[in-house]
């Protein structure tokens, strides 16, 4: 499933104009350890966390993450925004808490039959 | 949600216990931050986190939280075990991500608290 | 339940910074005296959550520091003083998010720059003040209101 036909129905707000929307979500993954997210996420996978300091997107990068959505309205540093730029990394960004934006993307990805 | 709905729905092993099966949860709160644990939510919740320490443990006890998932099947040491037991916390332990255990309670009814 | 306090209670704890294991351990013991006392469990939550707060930030940031709390018929008042490192920009350190933690903590679960605005959202009266390389002070009132003037 496309990321943008995500942002669309969640509602996400792209921070990064840059970052193209047009790359395919595997599944999605929440967690606020990096050293967790950097052991246990999925390549292609949407990561949704609260975390907004500039290593999330060291983190993306190397687990070849489809986007980062920061959660409860939670405003990415601007080293971060910076960075996501440079990398090419989407961050999508919702007022939502991270039960919600989850619950939500696990029906519609499982509803695509995808279950990761 | 009943408690021992969320167990099924997560397919939790129990750890502690000190509830009634049927008790009701109203809230659901998903976090490894203590911090936001604290903001957030409010009694009567569960908690579902990946952070398996004494830290989760004393931050519920501190918000009135009455029962604490851990994902990924991470089992805590007999410290974070016994600080539970001490303060009448439910311990559950699923075998889901973090991602997925919201998928299923949410899929099932659970909010999340409201601000 | 109403709380019955006809005098003022004081008490104090000597916390170490860096020792993660005893973290919340005062903030606990404080919300038991106050559940004791019969308090309003809202309010105590509110205590609980702050003290815990200003207990962290001593056990990650500084050497040592001391929680004091004061309880009256009309408030509760939690001081929390340590010997740390100050705060540069204390507009900054209150902006939700911002935080200098290092990743050790983070990864603790803490240090995700929430601390402070949690003090001060279940504190009526908040302050702080801060000496770059002494410490910092940070005082929080929890108003009991109605529950104290009924129980008088």
């Amino acid at each position: 499933m496309k990321l943008k036909e995500i942002v669309e129905i969640l509602s996400l707000k792209p921070l990064v104009p840059s970052a193209g929307l047009e790359r395919e979500v595997s599944g999605g993954y929440v967690g606020d350890l990096l050293s967790d997210v950097m052991a246990n996420a999925g390549e292609g996978n949407i990561w949704i966390t609260l975390q907004t300091h500039v290593n999330i997107v060291a983190v993306a990068v190397f687990k070849n993450l489809s986007a980062i959505v920061t959660v409860n309205g939670r405003m990415p540093d601007a080293d971060t925004m910076e960075k996501a730029a440079e990398e090419n990394i989407p961050i999508l960004l919702t007022g939502k808490s991270a039960f919600e934006t989850a619950g939500k993307l696990y029906q519609i990805l499982n509803a695509k039959g995808i279950q990761d | 949600m009943r408690l021992d709905e969320i167990i099924r729905i997560l397919d939790a092993v129990t750890v502690t216990n000190s509830l009634e099966p049927g008790e009701e949860i109203e809230w659901a709160c998903a976090t490894d931050l203590m911090s936001d644990v604290l903001y957030y939510s409010r009694g009567n919740s569960v908690l579902i986190t990946g952070l398996a320490k004494q830290q989760a443990i004393r931050t519920s006890d501190i918000a009135d939280i009455r029962v604490v998932v851990f994902t990924r099947g991470k089992e805590p040491d007999t410290q974070t075990i016994e600080l539970a037991r001490m303060k009448n916390i439910t311990l559950l332990i699923t075998p889901y991500s973090m991602y997925t255990a919201c998928g299923k309670l949410y899929e099932e009814g659970l909010r999340c608290c409201p601000e | 339940m109403k709380a019955k306090i006809d005098r003022t209670y004081e008490g104090s704890f000597h916390i170490v910074g860096g020792d993660f294991s005893r973290a919340g351990e005062a903030s606990t013991e404080l919300k038991t005296i106050l559940l004791r006392m019969g308090m309003d469990e809202e309010i105590v939550r509110r205590v609980a959550i702050a003290t815990f707060e200003a207990e962290m930030n001593i056990m990650i940031y500084a050497t040592a520091g001391i929680l004091r709390y004061t309880i009256t018929p009309e408030e509760i008042r939690v001081v929390a003083e340590d010997m740390g490192p100050g705060i540069e920009d204390i507009e900054l350190a209150m902006q939700e998010g911002y935080s200098t933690a290092p990743d050790w903590v983070r990864e603790m679960g803490w240090g995700a720059g929430m601390g402070l605005p949690n003090m001060k959202k279940n504190s009526d009266v908040f302050r702080i003040e801060s000496v770059v390389g002494e410490g910092t002070t940070v005082e929080m009132t929890i108003r009991l209101g109605d529950c104290g003037e009924e129980s008088r």
